[in-house]
């Protein structure tokens, strides 16, 4: 279980993750989603200890990463597969992994068996690896100490549709099995076939988060307002739940008559109400990716 | 269907040990980290054949062979101990190996006694070699071998070179680039002291100081041999200032610095 409160890390003036708090939970892939620059990295790395927060805690199975006296027994951790010294070999990087976690030898081979690196491929430089090669010595690497929790920052990037689908396989024989998986993604189709759950971050704050199925469901209606904390709460009066989509979307679960109707009723002027056909997440995705850009054209 | 949800066994922590002979292997399993070792063997050979053709005869002493020696290892060594550190940044491999051994202060604490380790094997091999070239040159020469330096002048010898070695790791902790740990090494070990030399010549105030801030200059007390207990003292002191000091600045900024 991987568990953020409140994390936020700025740089200077800059907050590249803002207010962030989400748990992901053993036996699910949670899929953590965002256009380039939305802070998912950062994230990650404040997971690990890597970056410290300005404020708010993360904490791994309970305890702070720092805490964990192995840490690669417990989480397994990819955040590049290219931050590798490019004159190792494939083999010597697994090496060094099994030697600081205190493993057996035969690991190695285990692992590299594992992610279909040959014994040839294994014993070149890393200097001539592919990147989809690249990831899966990252995940052999993560795997290697056996843990109950794997953090993958972009994991797929770089390999080929069947190695796709392998690593899908592997992430969901692994949730199944009871482990938390945490992955990031700035491609919504590629986390959709894969997460149980969805976070999805936005300039540095969570925009939207909840279960695959809930977001992603035909069921429900897409709804702007000027002021959606009013409808939110209107809805909720009446049994109705509801989560924040976008810079001022709600997704309501309900039908869109009942939605107008709430709306009317609190005196709120609705901007846009339609049946959320299953792509609401997309269109938001898709603002915010736009935002996104915007702002880096003005930047 | 086994469950792996929360860890039901609490895994020992990391022994220092295996950090440090991990970190050592790290030290020695790329090209530059293996030719730098390497090259302390080969050129101490290179160097010990130039003292058999070129020395005359009377400068032929084991001194003339182990002097001629330390000046490509006290430029070697620091080297092997800058890249070892540097190398989590400029290669990146602290992503890994800050997540695998979060108290970053372990990992900087195994560098430094792998480096170390490292310095006093290599040394004393060196030095042997010297001894080998002393044994033959003298005999190529037709004059007995002169065994000029005691025990203590080859302790003090390896001393001065992990002086070195953790001068250099020092600056790579400090600095966390390569380009800027190395260039800054040779600004300690050759620009500062002769700023230093000239200074003392011209200005008496720097003269009568300079054994107390000159950590280049106290040092050279362990080349010649016998050591003062006032030397003793000005090493100290030069070595607080000039290596402690800076250390820790170093260190904490790598305990504090984003690892990306
Ligand atoms: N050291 C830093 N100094 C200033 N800005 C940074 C630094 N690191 C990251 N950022 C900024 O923080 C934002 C989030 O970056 P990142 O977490 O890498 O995003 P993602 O992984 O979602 O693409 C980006 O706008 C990035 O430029
Ligand atoms: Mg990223």
């Amino acid at each position: 279980m991987i568990t953020l409160e409140s994390v936020t890390r700025t740089y200077g003036r800059f907050t590249a993750v803002d207010d962030v708090s989400f748990t992901a939970s053993p036996g699910r892939v949670t899929g953590f989603l965002g256009p380039n620059g939305a802070g998912k990295s950062t994230t990650m790395r404040i997971i690990v200890g890597l970056t410290h927060a300005t404020a708010g805690a993360a904490t791994v199975s309970g305890r702070r990463y720092v805490d964990l006296p192995n840490p690669g027994l417990e989480v397994g951790v990819l955040l590049d597969a290219s931050a590798q010294h490019a004159g190792r070999t494939g083999r010597e990087i697994l090496t060094i992994s099994q030697r600081f976690m205190g493993l057996p030898r035969a690991r190695v081979d285990e692992m590299l068996d594992l992610v279909g690196l040959s014994p040839e491929e294994s014993s070149r430089r890393v200097r001539d690896y592919s990147l989809g090669m690249r990831q899966r010595l990252g995940l052999a690497a993560a795997l290697i100490g056996d843990p109950t929790v794997l953090i993958l920052d972009e994991p797929a990037n770089g390999l080929d549709p069947a190695g796709i689908r392998w690593m899908r396989g592997l992430l969901r024989g692994f949730a199944d099995r009871g482990g938390t998986v945490l992955l990031s993604s700035h491609l919504l189709h590629e986390i959709e076939v894969i997460a149980d759950d969805l976070v999805v971050i936005g300039n540095g704050r969570i925009v939207a988060q909840g279960t695959k199925s809930d977001l992603l469901g035909a069921a429900g209606s897409m709804v702007r307002t000027s002021d959606r904390t009013t409808l939110a709460a209107a809805l909720m009066a009446d049994g109705v739940t509801s989560s924040y989509v976008g810079p001022d979307g709600l997704l309501a679960q309900a039908d869109a008559e009942h939605v107008g109707r709430t709306a009317f009723a609190a005196g709120l002027p609705v901007l846009e109400l339609r049946a959320a056909d299953g792509t609401g997440l997309e269109e938001m995705f898709l603002q915010l990716t736009a935002d996104t850009s915007r702002e880096g054209a003005l930047a | 269907m086994t469950t792996m949800a929360v860890p039901a066994v609490t895994h020992r922590r990391i022994p220092l040990s295996r950090i440090v002979t991990t970190e050592l292997r790290k030290l020695l399993d790329t090209r530059s980290g293996f030719w730098t070792v390497a090259a302390i063997g080969i050129v101490s050979m290179l160097t010990t054949g130039a003292v058999i053709l070129w020395a005359e005869r009377e400068e032929l002493t084991y001194r003339t062979f182990t002097t001629a020696i330390s000046v490509p290892i006290t430029l070697l060594l620091p080297i092997i101990a800058i890249l070892s550190v540097t190398g989590e940044w400029s290669q990146r491999t602290g992503l890994t190996t800050f997540a695998l051994v979060p108290h970053r202060g372990r990992i900087v604490l195994a560098k430094a006694i792998a480096s170390v380790g490292v310095a006093v094997v290599a040394i004393p091999v060196a030095f042997a070699i010297g001894a080998l070239g002393n044994v033959a040159g003298t005999a190529i020469a037709g004059v007995d071998p002169v065994w000029d330096l005691t025990a203590t002048d080859l302790l003090l010898l390896v001393l001065a070179n992990v002086l070195g070695v953790l001068i250099g790791f020092m600056l790579a902790v400090l600095i966390r680039s390569s380009a800027g740990a190395l260039a800054t090494y040779f600004v300690y070990a050759f620009v500062l002291p002769t700023i230093a030399l000239v200074l003392a010549q011209s200005q008496d105030w720097f003269h009568d100081l300079q054994p107390w801030v000159d950590f280049d200059f106290a040092q050279n007390a362990l080349m010649d041999g016998s050591v003062t207990g006032q030397q003793w003292t000005q090493l100290a002191v030069t070595g607080v200032i000039w290596l402690v000091v800076p250390l820790a600045v170093g260190l904490r900024a790598v305990v504090r610095a984003e690892v990306k």
